[in-house]
């Protein structure tokens, strides 16, 4: 029996959810590991497996990270492979030309670029988009660019409207780069591992929120060769009665929302997404041509954003003929983000909203 | 003098507490303000200069109605700086909390270097610009612990307060440097001899938008005193660990440039008073590093202490204490009483007190101005919520 604790900055009460899934058996190896620990196993992991990959940030290697996800590794690894960077973010600038020196040699810099909240990525998204993006196909498969840009994305708690945007919908706009957007601590390690193993840029949409929460991880996880690919989606939770697709955060919501509404004998099949771009778009009309009907439940905008998209594709799909009702998508509220606690709730979905929109959508 | 003595420690105490109890305000010095010396010459620092001729006296005049009301406003900051964060640690305030206590001289000290009707604008440790530039502490604590009340209606928080002539409170790192620009080129094009202060840290110091604004602000002869207020540390990191050039006055290369003691207040004001002239002349911008020191870490989730040392604070605070060094000139030179500044700072910690009280007790906004102040001067309209049955009202 898998259990699950989420505990929400936001001063929230603590939400226990016992999940009742079958196919995820305790096994004695099992050990309960925070996101934060796991995306840190994973950077160690893979800095020590090669020899190429450095991470750079600010505040990254003297002071453990801003948010401690780098706590150790400059210890461990020294000031070669983590840098501390002044607070210029078109940095990205130099480690393509890092990139670009070993064009024709099999050995280029593999670097992990920790932006301190993804808010401060728009200072350096023009290298993020064209010269990141972009160069391989505009060099035509000459120019590879395998860097990983990560960190802590969308809303946190009292961190007011230019430290609380989503970025999913902005970078998975870009044609060329990878964004994943981790909810699990087994997410995190396997999907920052394929990221950097990845030879293509990868945008890493962590949630500060997250940080904290400790999940189960099975043995399996814990090897040192663990990785989730890039691009498929995870079924968390089984159901009948409706699909609710989520992304980040947001899957805890929509498991605590499914546990609320079983007791009612609506049975949600919950998906994390897992990877944004490029969408598991087969995961998603599979589970449509069982349940009938759609959900996305997204912590950002909603105008142009991840929900509006996969509403897109299913339309566009097979699976809309199995829709027995308009597929909806349940976002954050359209505003900036403002600062007073009411005003906040009420700006980012809310567990009861999930519910409302499960009810409206089933006509219950 | 022993009659005086007398006076001073045994009847006006008396007097003071018999006044106090029934709500009057009470002179407690015994001394007739012809007693005090009315006005003061100070030797200050000499200020380092780049591609200057000459730079701000190297004397400032202090009178005693400026010393009271400088070291009012520098203890009311302090006061107001720890208040909150008390007020963090007991979680009523949430998020980020940029703390600015050790460097009131500069808030202070650029204040009384313009006017008013100037401009400013600043990164996010902008509590303290708030209250200079028309803020009262009760908005500002209100503010922080996001209630109707607040100067942003609580919807901004900590790192987004404005006033008038005063654009935040900016949570980007650098970005309000191009808009302090911006607001120069208003400035000039308007014709009203108004000039802005645009303020960035250490931190920021090495972001190329910076750079950019120096050149356009040069190019064009902005009215603008960029000023880089140097508390040696940006977040966790020392300036000789990320900036090449640590001589923040020199960076506007072709800008002229002083380095001052912004732990000073005459200092910093005499150097505001030069730079504005310097600006309200034509000459075009011109750049102030104030070499200053905070005591908190870079935010409440910081300690402080884990790039530098507890030796180091402590050392900033018993030899360069802006308000400590105030108040020993004006002792010094008997422009003041030990009791006199001992009421202010009663004063000082009762408006905090009440501050805090209001900040704690006024109820949080109301859920209708969710989605109002999205679009200025335009007709209500309909903002989506959290699902599409959900329509929002939003008025401007």
């Amino acid at each position: 029996m898998a259990s699950l604790r989420c505990f929400l900055r936001s001063g929230k009460n603590a939400v226990s959810a016992v999940l009742r899934r079958e196919f995820h058996r305790t096994s004695p190896a099992a050990v309960q590991v925070t996101v934060r620990d796991a995306l840190n196993q994973a950077m160690d992991e893979e800095l020590e497996r090669d020899e190429r990959v450095f991470l750079l940030g600010e505040e990254v290697a003297q002071y453990d990270g801003a948010y401690k996800i780098s706590r150790g590794l400059w210890k461990k690894y020294g000031d070669k492979r983590i840098i501390d960077t002044p607070i210029t973010e078109v940095r990205m600038m130099i480690n393509l030309s890092k990139n670009h020196l070993r064009m024709f040699l099999i050995a280029g810099l593999r670097p992990i670029c920790e932006f301190m909240t993804f808010n401060f990525s728009m200072q350096a998204i023009d290298q993020v988009i064209n010269s990141a993006a972009k160069t391989y196909y505009m060099s035509a498969g000459l120019q590879p660019v395998p860097i990983v840009f990560r960190g802590p994305n969308g809303a946190s708690a009292g961190v007011a409207a230019q430290h609380s945007q989503c970025f999913a919908a902005w970078y998975s706009h870009c044609p060329g780069l990878k964004v994943v957007s981790p909810w699990s601590a087994e997410d995190a390690k396997g999907l920052l591992k394929s990221a950097i193993r990845d030879d293509n840029p990868v945008v890493f949409l962590e949630n500060e929120l997250m940080y904290g929460v400790p999940f189960e991880m099975s043995e399996e996880a814990q090897s040192k060769d663990f990785i989730i690919p890039i691009g498929k989606a995870k079924i968390e939770r089984q159901g009948n009665h409706v699909t609710l697709v989520s992304h980040s955060r947001m899957v805890s919501l929509c498991l605590d929302a499914a546990a609320v509404l079983a007791k009612e004998g609506i049975e949600c099949e919950v998906i994390n997404m897992r990877t944004i771009r490029p969408l598991d778009a087969e995961a998603i009309e599979t589970s449509i041509m069982k349940t009938n009907h759609l959900i996305t439940v997204e912590g950002g905008w909603p105008q142009f954003g991840v929900g509006a998209e996969i509403l897109g594709r299913i339309m566009e799909g097979p699976a809309f003929n199995y829709l027995d009702a308009p597929a909806v998508r349940v976002t954050g509220v359209d505003i900036p983000m403002p600062y007073a606690k009411i005003l906040e709730d009420n700006s980012i979905p809310q567990i009861k909203d999930i519910i409302f929109s499960v009810k409206k959508t089933l006509n219950v | 003098m022993y009659i005086g003595l007398l006076q001073i420690y045994f009847i006006v105490p008396w007097l003071a507490s018999c006044f106090r109890q029934s709500g009057a305000r009470v002179v407690v010095s015994a001394r007739t303000y012809a007693d005090f010396t009315p006005q003061a010459t100070f030797d200050i620092k000499k200020c380092d200069l780049h591609k200057l001729e000459e730079g701000p006296p190297l004397q400032a005049m202090l009178s005693r109605e400026e010393g009271l009301q400088y070291y009012r406003t520098m203890q009311t900051m302090r006061r107001m700086e720890l208040k909150a964060d008390q007020l963090y640690k007991q979680k009523i305030i949430r998020g980020f909390c940029h703390l600015y206590d050790g460097q009131e001289a500069c808030a202070v000290g650029i204040e009384a270097g313009i006017n008013l009707s100037d401009h400013l604008i600043t990164a996010y440790r902008a509590h303290a610009y708030t209250l200079t530039r028309g803020g009262t502490v009760r908005e500002i604590m209100a503010e922080l612990t996001g209630r109707r009340g607040g100067i942003a209606k609580g919807k901004g928080g900590s790192m987004h307060m404005y006033t008038k002539n005063f654009y935040g409170g900016n949570g980007i790192v650098g970005a309000q440097v191009p808009l302090g620009a911006g607001v120069a080129l208003a400035c000039k094009y308007l014709g009203k001899n108004e000039l802005c202060v645009c303020l960035y840290g250490d931190g920021a110091a090495n972001q190329g938008q910076i750079f950019e604004t120096y050149n356009m602000a040069s190019l064009w002869k902005l009215p603008c005193i960029f000023i880089c207020e140097n508390n040696k540390y940006g977040m966790g990191t020392s300036v000789e660990r990320a900036a090449a050039s640590t001589d923040y006055y020199k960076r506007g290369d072709f800008i002229p440039g002083l380095r001052v003691d912004g732990m000073d207040i005459l200092c910093v004001r005499e150097a505001t008073k030069f730079a504005a002239e310097h600006c309200r002349s034509g000459k075009g911008p011109i750049l102030m590093e104030l070499q200053t020191y905070r005591y908190h870490g870079h935010s409440m989730s910081d300690p402080g202490v884990s790039y530098r040392t507890r030796e180091e604070i402590q050392e900033v605070r018993s030899k360069s204490d802006p308000i400590s060094m105030l108040k020993d000139r004006m002792l010094s030179n008997n422009m003041a009483s030990v009791e006199e500044l001992k009421e202010i700072d009663v004063e000082v910690r009762k408006e905090i007190e009440d501050a805090a009280q209001f900040a704690t007790t006024d109820p949080e906004p109301p859920l209708d101005d969710l989605c109002n102040h999205i679009f200025y001067n335009n007709p209500p309209m309909e903002v989506r919520g959290t699902n599409p049955w959900t329509k929002l009202k939003s008025v401007s």
